[in-house]
């Protein structure tokens, strides 16, 4: 059988890098090609080069789609052709409807005049296709991810997609969310339409893909093909850092003091909704060196109590009391936390955690200006001298601390939020996803911090959507759901299945 | 993820722990980013020597003669002086259009207070810059705490004290003013030392520039921070001691230096210190660059802004008063568009309007090469309407240039 598109050879140089060298890629008719390898690896490039964003002629090889030459000049080139990317960041405008964003660049309209019934009709079609369940009209910002990511490939197959090319759909989505898009993919795979799917969730790509291709250093490393038996994931993890993680996380014996922060009755309030309670009647205790996780799925209040706790940095209404080391504190405004000894690493750390456009050294000691000032005014060789450490430190990659943040890889730029919050002294460190979005080798060595952070007789709570990381790294998973704690679970007794019990079992609670 | 950072964190070959560094670190320190950096200052430094040598050489050297060049300051002060606080508003993500008005305005308040009451200069001059920053921060207060955009909050603000600048002086001029308050724009500072004062004063300051900058320059080899090349400090120093002294020269060969020089001067050092060194500088463009992570890293957002709008106010009120002693009146149109040749100094002198960028040394070589157009083309006679034109013109290629080095260097 022909294959859908091929990629021969592909070599693509930036000024001093050459980062894709000699790929090679196939997609077989209606199979869905799961696309793997670390931040870095050429995955993004690849597509770029397929997609048309740099142009044929920027780079070596040949492309053969649909048995013709594929030379595409720009994205509205390959997507005549039926090649739609859909990016990590979406790319739908949030003040307009959905049917308005689905056939956004493409309105069925006649002499420029839209046709509207038109637009509903087939919108409401799609939708149905895609499994969205919503009002043509509803505004796209009031979707959550998930659904958003639903209306961005209802505007794919607008466009007649035959190839449909997701980056990281399901990074940001619950595990219901990631479900549902998997089990569409799967109908597109029956209806014949192939799919691209880059992912870091392994298991995800084990469960759906035909055939795997992994890249690493900008060259195809091998493909595996799923569909004689099926492939495991320390298999393609030993394929993407081309070496075995004997462990996935760093072991550490637990030296665990006294209780540290404890937190009673915490309730929160939803910041416009006053009357919805967000977060109900919390409690939690947190011991010196000691590393305590809260799992839940999305929406269960999870960020909105870390936030809440920092500094009322979410949320109205907050009731409850913070005692760190037995003493009530104050944590009403975000540097009253922060003198309190809280630290909190948010789950986006490129909206929340970072100033992009500088350096490392300035994002190092934004938390801490005092740290190196006196008498306000910054001493910059000492400021130097603390970033410089930190990098070294938590080996931050770059070529040096005033390299900007924004050319940082994921993994790098955690670590330099991790710096900023480790200044600031804390005793208490709330980490929110903190591996999001991380390849595996970094993801590592974010454990291995996280671990020593520990050592040093802090506190850790750490909030993950990813069970296995929680479960090999916590003493303690405290579950919640709708807002409350439902269960808590010592290391020994936590298993996956035991917290998602805990969840169902509690659904519907507050009625 | 883009495909920057795709090709910075490659590591052909390389062993994944140790590699990365290794192989991306060659490549990016040839193009660093210091040397762009100052490339940039350099050519809007260029820009200035070229606009400046053009009216230099079409006014048949009228442009130095000293008489003139102590017109340049005086004319051109009160833009400095508000660029000044209109940087820090532009880098707080900002913009600020009622500083024109607010000129006026406070010009009126000192002639009523001064010409009619009879109040003593120096408790009315404190008292105009008290009003001045409440103002500033009135209008601050709206911005920063009930998040209402800035341009909607100033453009009100430019209504409303336009208006009361009006109500305030009732169609009526009102001058001239008392002599110790005129010193402010026409005085000049005594020659202590003959008629080289300004000449020595000038060797004094520059010396003591010099100094300064080489200690930072040695603090921060010691540190093992990123420090400029030897030839590049003796370029930039020198050609700055060469201006500033040819500069004093030509001064001394009228009356000196005049106080409002003094005035600015300080402030721009002043501000220099701040925006470089100090915690509220950097916060300032913390909050600028992401205003959400500055609020998650405990920095109290709303304050910071609306002290740079009290500030804004404070020095707009400053060159409300320069301006009316130069005139030695004040009238209702005093002050009328002096909020655009401010925001034009700013984004020609590499501000940006998203907020976070801009520097000192940028927005006062913008504010001289506005003020360096307004003199040198009116001596050669263009109309006020070719003026207008050629420095939209001038404003637009600019920024132009601006994005086009940043697209550049990415």
């Amino acid at each position: 059988m022909q294959p859908v598109l091929e990629m021969r050879g592909i070599s693509k140089t930036f000024p001093g890098v050459k980062a894709l060298d000699d790929v090679n890629l196939t997609v077989e008719p209606a199979e869905i090609l799961a696309l793997v390898g670390e931040n870095g690896a050429g995955k993004s490039t690849l597509m770029k080069v397929l997609s048309g964003v740099y142009p044929h002629g920027s780079y070596a090889g040949d492309i053969t789609y649909e048995g013709r030459p594929g030379h595409f000049r720009d994205i509205s080139d390959s997507e005549r052709r039926g090649i739609v990317i859909i990016h990590q960041e979406l790319a739908l405008v949030p003040y307009l409807s959905i049917a308005e964003n689905i056939f956004l660049g493409n309105e069925p309209a006649r002499f420029g005049i839209i046709d509207q019934g038109r637009v509903y009709a087939r919108a409401r079609e799609l939708m149905a296709m895609v499994g969205l369940d919503e009002s043509p009209d509803t505004l796209v910002t009031h979707l959550g991810v998930g659904k958003q990511q639903l209306v961005e490939i209802a505007k794919a197959i607008a466009k007649k997609v035959k190839l449909l090319i997701l980056d990281e759909p399901t990074a940001s989505l619950s595990e219901t969310d990631s479900e549902a898009l998997l089990q569409l993919l799967l109908r597109f795979k029956a209806r014949g339409i192939a799919s691209i799917l880059i992912s870091h969730k392994l298991n995800e790509i084990a469960r759906v893909a035909d055939r795997i291709t992994v890249l690493r250093d900008g060259t195809t490393v091998e493909t595996l093909d799923c569909r004689n038996g099926a492939i495991d994931e320390d298999r393609i993890i030993r394929a993407m850092v081309g070496r075995t993680l004997e462990n996935r996380y760093p072991v550490r014996a637990p030296r665990i003091g006294d209780v540290l922060m404890e937190v009673r009755d915490w309730t929160v309030h939803h910041p416009v909704h006053a009357d919805r309670v967000v977060v109900r009647n919390v409690g939690l205790t947190l011991r010196r060196g000691e590393i305590v996780g809260v799992a839940g799925l999305m929406g269960s209040g999870r960020t909105e109590l870390a936030m809440s706790l920092f500094g009322r940095s979410y949320g109205q209404g907050i009731r409850g009391t913070v005692r760190i080391d037995r003493a009530e504190v104050d944590v009403s405004t975000i540097d009253r936390a922060i003198a309190a000894g809280i630290a909190y690493v948010t789950e986006d750390r490129k909206q929340l955690g970072l100033v992009l456009g500088e350096d490392i050294a300035r994002n190092t000691t934004l938390a801490n200006l005092p740290g190196v000032s006196t008498a306000a005014v910054i001493d910059e060789a000492v400021e130097h001298r603390v970033a410089t450490g930190f990098r070294t430190k938590m080996r931050i990659r770059s070529f040096g601390v005033t390299q900007q943040t924004v050319n940082l890889s994921g993994g790098n730029q955690q670590k330099v939020v991790l710096s900023k919050w480790l200044f600031t002294q804390p005793k208490v460190l709330i980490l929110d996803e903190p591996t999001r979005g991380i390849d595996v080798g970094a993801k590592y060595e974010i454990y291995s911090i996280i671990n020593e952070l520990a050592e040093d007789g802090r506190g850790v709570l750490m909030i993950s959507s990813e069970m296995p990381e929680l479960l090999g790294l916590c003493d303690r998973i405290y579950v919640m759901n709708e807002g409350r704690f439902v269960a808590e679970f010592p290391r020994a007794e936590a298993s996956q299945e035991a917290i998602m019990r805990a969840i169902m079992r509690s659904k519907g609670l507050n009625g | 993820m883009t495909d920057i950072t795709a090709s910075k964190s490659m590591n052909p070959g390389g062993d994944l722990f140790t590699g990365g560094a290794a192989a991306g670190e060659p490549q990016a320190r040839r193009r660093g980013r210091l040397p762009m950096a100052q490339l940039r200052a350099y050519g809007l430094i260029f820009a200035l020597a070229v606009i400046t040598l053009f009216f230099e050489v079409a006014t048949g050297g009228v442009l130095f003669q000293p008489l003139n060049l102590t017109n340049l300051i005086l004319q051109n002060s009160y833009v400095v002086v508000m660029a000044l606080g209109m940087l820090l508003v532009i880098v707080a993500g900002h913009i600020d259009l009622s500083i024109g008005s607010v000129v006026g305005f406070i010009g009126a308040l000192a002639a009523l207070l001064m010409v009619r009451f009879q109040v003593d200069p120096l408790t009315a001059t404190a008292l105009c810059l008290v009003v001045g920053a409440i103002i500033g921060g009135v209008q601050g207060y709206f911005v920063a705490y009930l998040a209402i955009p800035s341009f909607i909050v100033t453009l009100a603000g430019m209504l409303v004290f336009r208006g009361l600048t009006q109500a305030l002086l009732q169609g009526a001029s009102i001058g001239p003013f008392p002599d110790v308050f005129q010193l402010l724009s026409k005085g000049f500072l005594a020659n202590f030392a003959g008629p080289w004062t300004a000449l020595l004063i000038a060797f004094g300051v520059t010396a003591l520039l010099i100094g300064l900058n080489w200690r930072r320059r040695q603090a921060r080899i010691r540190a093992e921070g990123p420090a400029e090349s030897l030839a590049s400090f003796i370029f930039r120093n020198g050609v700055t001691a060469t201006l500033m002294l040819a500069f004093a020269y030509q001064m001394s060969a009228y009356r000196g230096l005049p106080n409002v020089l003094l005035v600015m001067f300080a402030l721009v050092m002043l501000y220099h210190f701040i925006t470089t060194r100090t915690t509220i500088g950097r916060r300032i463009y913390a909050l600028g660059g992401n205003i959400k992570a500055a609020r998650l890293s405990g920095i109290r957002t709303e304050r910071l802004t609306f002290l740079t709008f009290a500030n804004m106010g404070a020095l707009a009120g400053l060159a409300g008063m320069i301006f009316v002693a130069r005139l030695n009146t004040a009238n209702s149109k005093a002050g009328v568009g002096f909020e655009l040749d401010v925001i034009a100094a700013c984004f020609i002198g590499g501000a940006s309007a998203a907020g976070g960028i801009g520097k000192v040394s940028g927005v006062v070589i913008g504010a001289f090469i506005i003020g360096i157009m307004n003199n040198g083309m009116s001596m050669l006679g263009i109309g006020v309407d070719y003026q207008q034109v050629i420095k939209g013109v001038v404003l637009l290629a600019a920024v132009c240039l601006d994005v086009h080095n940043k697209n550049n260097r990415l």
